[in-house]
Formats: structure tokens, sequence, C-alpha cells
């Protein structure tokens, strides 16, 4: 039997704007909220108002045997509830289902873990907080940041309380193993992880509109053949994907609704197949090894590493200064200083200054709101500049009298 | 195959990019066993003999078995003005006061105009007795000559395109010139262009089809390894412009980005480097605005002092207004030396390791300028992707094209 398990990624960050020196102590204004709206309505538009149409439509054709999972990173949230509360509306819906399970991640999709466990909590009790007050749910599964993971993120994760956990079944940490089956990590107890089945998520993801590719194009017949071939081979098949795909990525005109619409029908004509959520594959399931994953690994770029945000010195040197001045921003206690700096620990920023491959134009390009890492790298320094004078203000009403000339010393990190 | 190449300058002797991009263009193609016969206009010092008529060039040498020079006597260099030539003409008529056996203006047009067109006659000459395959001249001046050339060898023509009048005068074009431009354009059997840039100049302001029209980027030699250390004279940062001081490099700009910045940081130097017919503009500006001890002047610059330039500058800036492609940034970033770069460039066509900056976006400009003095890290990355980003610049690439565009006419 082959339980097919959907998860589906939704974030939007808050991009920043592309804020000059020359606005140092003057303009406390970091975000650029006129492009965030249009992204935000656009990607409503196009990608999650017709998708949770789509698997609203499924749960109820196929009688609530269509099931999947969603991970909403509370910015995503909070932009939906300014600028496309449809899309909230939509969501509660599906919750109202029962056949829609909701996973916990950090609230600001950030990349805490790595830099403070007391920041990573308190993101991760945020979160948890506002999918209970937005859908009346409690998530018993988590996802870190771009399926950010190893042996001691597990452990920390299993002290939380959670029963599962998702990581990226890549290739490297494998071995003999495969993504079908739970495994438990070489440091836990309880606790099941759930690994992304690469290939048949990304057959979707990335390969499905690419006519270059052998298999295009990709037929809910043929999509479900794989699938069936699994029987046997494994137990679950993780299909782990950004909600963008459909529609963003995969534009409406390649046919991806279409598909989406179809292929769930194909798999439970088979009565040996289903659907499920990850909590239900954790309980159903027991683990069959354990599985020792001591370097990070992640859902990003080829090498499937840390090094899309943290690959080159300009990254390490901006989520250094940024960590660096926690403590004197929790304990200034002004509302809007945190909640700044919070958005400031979202993954994107360090995303964006990534110089991997910029000479071939890659991904990172294509969703850079930027001309250049190097742009992005500047107007982030120059509003983390703003944060420190503010808070030399004590977080009161700054007004500044004399423009700033010396401000962070940039350390070299090594 | 052979090619008859009509340019203006060549190194040492050259007094801009058009030199710099023709050698490397020669050298790339000679390595690629094209041969090549390059024809320049050069002033002969001293006596000009009434024989000269007959002779048509003075001076042909051999550089190696690929390439071939041939100097036609003539005042013409490159970037002249009308009234610079006037003043050229007028010098030589009076060094040559005592001797009455030949009065410069017997041998070299009263104008400029005249002068391109008695070049032009020379050519045609040479046209006639040397032996090559495509002919493939370069900017305006050359213009009237090739298509000469053309018509009397029969041989197809390819004109270059390193700068239009538009690039030069800001669209305040000498209509004498445009339409030198326009008729080669229009006669060539193909035109290359350095950049999109100025392709799309080409297309829209001369009326081309841009299926004519090839796009063949300048590569950037590195013939001696090159030294990157960072040469510091004191704290200050240095800040380099580094090109003609002429409106299409955009001086002005510089100078009121520099303004801006030292508003916030004092202790930064602002060095412009060679010279143009904006020089004394730009003194001026300095002075009146009140930072004119913090912006340094240094004149012309040759070989190795532009190399220490650059290895001194923190940052090298390049808000040109209209620049067909740019090697300077090139050669910064060769220098280890991070580069700011008008948008309005064909040089930011191709590369990726640098800023970008509106060159009349002054905020913009200055904020850059800070950020890159300001901010260690980034600094360093810029400096050291762009130093590797600029290694696989050459002048292959460039040859291998040019090579395909002959391919494409014969």
């Amino acid at each position: 039997m082959v339980s097919v398990c959907m998860y589906f990624q939704v974030h939007q960050p808050f991009r920043l704007k592309k804020y000059s020196v020359f606005e140092i102590g003057n303009n406390h204004d970091y975000f650029d909220d006129v492009k965030n709206k249009e992204i935000c309505k656009k990607v409503a538009r196009k990608c999650y108002i017709p998708s949770n149409n789509v698997i609203l439509d499924l749960i109820n054709t196929t009688n609530g045997k269509f099931k999947c999972a969603y991970s909403i990173t509370g910015v995503a949230l909070e932009q939906f509830e300014r600028w496309a509360p449809e899309v909230i509306e939509s969501f509660k819906k599906l919750a109202e289902t029962g056949c829609v399970e909701f996973l916990s991640e950090t609230y600001y999709h950030s990349l805490s873990y790595l830099y403070s466990k007391v920041e990573f909590v308190k993101q991760i009790d945020m979160h948890k907080k506002k999918i209970k007050e937005l859908f009346g749910l409690t998530p018993t599964v988590f996802r870190n940041t771009e399926l950010i993971y190893n042996n001691e993120l597990a452990k920390f994760i299993e002290d939380l309380g959670y029963k599962g956990i998702i990581a990226e079944g890549a290739d490297h940490i494998l071995g003999w193993r495969s993504p079908n089956f739970l495994y438990t990590p070489t440091t836990c107890k309880k606790i099941k992880l759930m690994l992304k089945n690469y290939k048949l998520s990304d057959d979707i993801a990335f390969r499905f509109s690419n006519k270059g590719w052998n298999e295009w194009p990709l037929t809910a017949e043929k999509y479900t053949d794989w699938i069936n071939s699994v029987n046997g081979n494994g137990e679950t098949v993780n299909l782990f994907m950004d909600y963008e795909t459909l529609g963003e990525h995969q534009w409406e005109d390649t046919g991806i609704f279409e598909f989406l619409k179809c292929f769930p029908h194909r798999i439970i004509e088979h009565p040996d197949n289903d659907f499920i959520t990850p909590t239900e594959a954790i309980d159903r399931y027991t683990s069959k090894s354990e599985i020792d994953i001591h370097n990070f690994i992640s859902w990003a770029d080829i090498e499937r590493d840390l090094s899309a945000w943290l690959g080159n010195e300009m990254q390490h040197n901006a989520i250094n200064e940024l960590y660096n001045i926690e403590k004197s921003v929790m304990d200034s206690g002004n509302k809007k200083l945190i909640e700044d700096w919070r958005k400031l620990t979202t993954s994107d920023h360090y995303y964006y200054m990534c110089t991997k491959w910029f000479a071939d134009g890659d991904v990172h390009k294509y969703f850079n709101p930027y001309d250049s890492p190097y742009e992005s790298f500047i107007a982030f320094m120059n509003i983390l500049n703003d944060m420190i004078v503010r808070m030399k203000c004590k977080g009161q009403e700054c007004i500044i009298s004399e423009k700033p000339s010396a401000t962070i010393k940039s350390s070299n990190t090594k | 195959m052979k090619i008859l190449m009509l340019g203006w300058e060549f190194p040492p002797f050259n007094s801009g990019g058009l030199g710099t991009a023709c050698e490397g263009l020669t050298k790339g193609l000679c390595a690629n066993d094209i041969n090549v016969t390059f024809v320049l206009p050069k002033a002969t010092p001293g006596d000009a003999p009434k024989h000269l008529k007959l002779i048509v060039a003075n001076n042909v040498y051999l550089d190696s078995d690929k390439l071939k020079f041939m100097e036609v006597n003539s005042l013409l260099v490159p970037y002249i003005s009308s009234d610079e030539y006037n003043e050229r003409i007028k010098s030589k008529a009076c060094l040559k006061e005592g001797d009455m056996s030949a009065r410069a203006d017997d041998i070299y047009g009263n104008n400029l105009y005249e002068e391109v067109y008695r070049y032009s006659e020379k050519l045609k000459l040479i046209a006639a007795f040397e032996d090559f395959d495509v002919i493939h001249a370069h900017d305006w001046m050359t213009y009237p000559a090739a298509i000469k050339a053309k018509a009397a060898s029969k041989k197809p023509l390819v004109v270059h395109i390193h700068a239009t009048e538009f690039d030069r005068t800001g669209g305040n074009v000498n209509q004498y010139i445009y339409d030198i431009e326009r008729e080669g354009f229009h006669a060539a059997d193909k035109i290359i262009a350095v950049s999109n840039f100025t392709k799309n100049k080409v297309v829209t302001q001369y009326g081309i089809d841009p299926d004519k029209v090839e796009v063949v980027h300048n590569g950037v030699e590195f013939t001696n390894y090159c030294d990157t250390e960072h040469i510091k004279k004191d704290n200050d940062k240095i800040v380099l412009f580094l090109g003609r001081i002429t409106l299409q490099k955009g001086p002005e700009y510089f100078i009121y980005a520099a303004k801006r910045v030292l508003e916030i940081e004092p202790n930064v130097k602002f060095i412009v480097a060679w010279s143009g017919d904006m020089e004394g503009f730009m003194i001026k500006e300095a002075a009146r605005l009140g930072i004119g001890n913090k912006v340094l002047f240094t004149g012309f610059l040759r070989g190795a002092d532009i190399d220490r330039a650059y290895k001194m500058a923190d940052l090298y800036v390049m808000p040109s207004v209209s620049e067909p492609f740019g090697i300077t940034p090139l050669e910064a970033m060769r220098n280890g030396t991070p580069c700011l770069i008008s948008n309005n460039s064909g040089v930011s066509e191709v590369v990726n390791h640098c800023l970008r900056v509106d060159f009349w976006d002054i905020d913009q400009m200055s904020s850059k300028i800070l950020a890159c003095l300001k901010y260690d890290t980034m600094h360093k990355e810029l400096t050291n992707n762009a130093l590797r980003e600029v290694s696989r610049f050459n002048w292959n690439e460039p040859a291998k094209k040019c090579i395909e565009v002959y391919k494409s006419v014969l």
C-alpha cells in the first residue's frame, strides 16, 4: 500500500526597501509595503485562491479521501490579513473539512535555530498561537525554515513535544535508504522523520512545464504509474513543495491545475492507495531504522545545504550583526522595534545576498527584488544601522539633528 | 583570411579606449590565424616631401607574420573636434616657417572635413594594391575611406561602431559626422556594435535593420601578471574617476556625488584622472562646492600610472552618460578595485559583480559610494568576485565572433 503525503509551503517575506545611507537616522520605515502588497495580491490571485479551490473541490469530490498539509508562515498570514483576507477565509474552509493539517514552523521563517535558540522557541510559540487563533488547530509535526535539519535539531524538536519532523530526502544522507519510509533520528527516541521524495516532488515543482524534459508532458496517468510502482518498495510517498508551484512557478497555462484536479482521483482508484496527512502517516507507520544526519541539510539549491543563505562573507556579516543586537532590541521593550528586528530574521533577506552562480542568472536572481546581491546587502545593513540609532535613543521617537557618520564596524567573520 | 583594418590609433600612442580595443581585437584575430593589415593616420614629424602624393604610406612595418601596420600621413587624431583640428594645422604651419619646400596645409586638409576626405582618397589607393578579403573599419573617421576602399576593391565591408555621435554629444549631433556615420552603416555589409546599448542607438537613430547589426562585446587584455595589492597612502579612502573629462563620461555627476559623500564622510579623497575639454569646468565646480581640497586632478595618465591609480582606489566610479562599452571598469576590477557603473553603458551588460546606478541619480550614487567604503565585507566580496569574473574576459571570444561576421559577408 502506498500513502501519498502532500505538504505545501506558504510564505511571503516582508521585503525591504532600497534603503539608502541617507535615510539612516531619518527614516524608520524599512519595508517596501507597496511592493509587498502588490506581490501578495498577485500571488493570491494566481495561486492561493485557485489552488485552494481545487484542493477543496478534491476533498469534496473524493468524500474526504484526499488529504494534505500546509505550513503557512506567520509573516505570510499577516500579509493576507492586511491585503488578501479572502485567502485566510479560503484556508479556514479547508481547515473545517478536517482533511487538512497545519504544520509548525518559526513565525518569521527565520534561521534563528542556528543563532538563538531562545528566539527560535519564541517564534515557534508565536506561530502555534497564530495557527490556533485562525484555524482552531494545534500542530504536532514540525518543519524548520527551508527544511534545514540535523540530528540536534530533531532532538530539540522532540523535546518540545512534537511527534514528527520533516526534512529533505537528499541523496548524500540517504545512503541505502529510501525516502518512502519513516525513520528515527539518531539522537531521538520517539519523534519520526519524514523525508521528501525529491524526484517525484520536483517532477511537479520544477520539471512540469519543461518541454525539454524527456517525460514531458506529465500526465496524471503517467505520474500515478510512478507512484503505484512504489508499492512494495515504500509506505509513504512524500510530495513536499512550495505552494506557489501551482499557478506561479508553473503557470496556469501549463495545465498544472488540470493535473492537480486529476491525479488524486487516479491514485485512489487503486484500492491500495490513499492520501494521508503527516500526523496520520506517523501514527500509522513505524520507523524502519535510525538515521544519522550530522551536518545540516536543506531543500535549497543543488547542494541541499546552508550555502544559499550562509555561503559568503556578506551573509555571515549581516546575520551576525543582526543577532549581535538581539539582546538590546529585546531589552528595549519597544514593540515596534522588536517586530522590525524579527522581520529582519526572515531567511529571504540572506538568500538575496547569495553570490553563488550569480553570473549564471539562476533561481536566486529570479526571486530577488534587488538588482544584485550587493544591493540587498547594502539595504539590509543600512536598515540595521538605523535600528542601532533607534536604540541609542532608547527606542523613543528619534529626531536626529546631525547626520551619523560612524556606524557599524563590520566585523570580519571567518 | 586577410583583413584590411582601418583604425585611428594604436597603443602606446592612443588617447582613449578605441586604440586599446583595436589592439586587443587584432591580437585576438592574429591568434586565430587571421592576417591583418592595420592602417592608421599618423602625422609625420618634420618634413613632408612633395613626392608624398605618390607614396601613400611612408611607414610600413611588420609586427609579426600576421600583423602589418601602414601609417598614412595625416593630421587626423581620434576624438578631434573641428576647432582642435584647426589648432593642429596652424601649429604645423608655424613649425615650417623656415622651410619653404612644404607648407603643412599643402599636404593636409584645411579643416577636419577636408582631411577626412583626403585620408579617404589615400585609402582608395591602398585598397587598389593591397591584398585582402574583408574591410573592417572602426568608427566614423574611417568610414569615408572604407566606403572608397570597398568601391575600389569590390570587397565586402564590415563597419565597427565603438561610439556614435549621440554618445559623444548627448543628442546635439554634428550633422556632418552623423551623415558620415549613417552613410557608413548603410554602405556596410554588416555592422558590429560593442554592446546592445549601442546596437539600439544604431537601429533607432540611424534607421538600420537590427538583423544587420551584430553585438560583439569588447574583451580586455591582461598581458602581465597584475599585482592587486592595494596601495595605501594614508587613512583616507579614495574614490576614482578615470576617463576623458568630457560630457559623455558624466564627470559633473562624479563631483556632485563627491559633495554628498563628503557631507557624511569627510575622510574620502576623490581623484579625477585624465584630462579633457571639461577639466577646467570640473576644477571650478569642485572649488565652488567647497570641496576643492578633496578633489584631486591628475592630468593624463599612461601605462603603469593607470594601474597604479586603480590600485590606490577603494572604488572606481564610471558615471557615464552614454558609454557604448567601457573598458575601464574591467581594468579596475583586474587591479582589485570594485566598480560602480552607470546603467547607460555596454559593459554593465556583461559584468555581474559590480554596483550599478543611473548616472543622474546623485542620491543613489553617493549612497552606494558610502556603502562601498563603509561595509568592508561587501567591499571584499565585490573585489574578489570581480577579480574572478574579469579573468574570463579575453579577446579570443570577440575575435571569434568577428570572424563569424567576416564569414557571413564573404
